[in-house]
């Protein structure tokens, strides 16, 4: 069977599909439409805190002075406005995430399914337990 | 009909999304905004340096990058064809994701291999 191809080759006795044109803005055309694009560019966030991260280790590995550098870099204030923006962003990235849980496993009981709560509030509790933990390994070292 | 990757590429988005959003909101908080600016007191170079050293730690740091990154790749490259609609630019796009996303976690695992 033939695929469907992306760019096939049009030719005169072939005329071009009708595709309406939408902007390459279009997603600020409404506030639903701009929060699943901010919510798609966390992701960029998430990548930039592994880059960070990654400078973070090989610094400490380099050793004590190497890692006193790269404190101060971490007050330059460009990157302190940076990692501001991406406290929000993957903030925004898990509850974004948490809301979506009861969307993506649909468990039902007795037929019903269960209600939304029942999987997002666990999902916020191990959430609070796991930055608890995190927190408690560092602020005790 | 030719088997897809995508639900392979699927799989790392999804376990990137769940890792990302327990652990970094307060990896990121504390490791780069609160201990150096001095709101919160720092760990010693020394202790930290400890325990980064556990096999535990770095294991969940590793995990943590890899999945994350995998995360950033597919979710990324769904924003461009997405929000820019430049799905026709795929063979530049797709490797610059994945292949940025293996190139990031080959780093990561030299780093904490020899840390």
């Amino acid at each position: 069977m033939n695929e469907v191809r992306q760019n096939p080759a049009y030719t005169e006795f072939r005329p071009r599909w009708y595709r309406a044109q939408v902007s390459t803005w279009w997603w600020l055309g409404r506030w639903s439409y701009l929060k699943f694009i901010l919510r798609e560019i966390s992701s960029v966030f998430v990548a930039w805190f592994v880059a960070e991260l990654l400078l973070a280790l090989s610094a400490l590995s380099s050793g004590p002075g190497d890692y006193g550098e790269f404190q101060d870099f971490l007050r330059n204030p460009f990157v302190v406005a940076t990692n501001v923006v991406s406290l929000f962003f993957v903030i925004f990235h898990a509850v974004t995430w948490f809301n979506l849980a009861p969307k993506a496993m649909a468990v039902r009981v007795g037929g019903k399914r269960i209600p939304d709560l029942w999987i997002e509030g666990p999902n916020y509790l191990a959430w609070a337990v796991v930055s608890a933990i995190v927190a408690w390994f560092l602020l005790r070292a | 009909m030719k088997r897809s990757n995508e639900p392979v590429l699927w799989v790392l988005f999804s376990a990137g999304g769940v890792v990302a959003a327990f652990l970094i909101p307060v990896l990121l908080f504390l490791l780069f905004l609160a201990f150096p600016l001095g709101w919160l007191k720092p760990p010693s170079y020394e202790s930290l340096l400890s325990l980064v050293r556990l096999p535990i730690t770095r294991l969940v740091l590793f995990a943590l990058c890899f999945f994350s990154l995998f995360h950033w790749a597919h979710r990324f490259r769904y924003t461009l064809y997405d929000g820019l609609q430049i799905k026709h630019l795929n063979q530049l796009i797709f490797p610059f994701c994945y292949g940025g996303a293996l190139v990031g976690t080959a780093v990561a695992a030299y780093i904490l291999w020899n840390i």
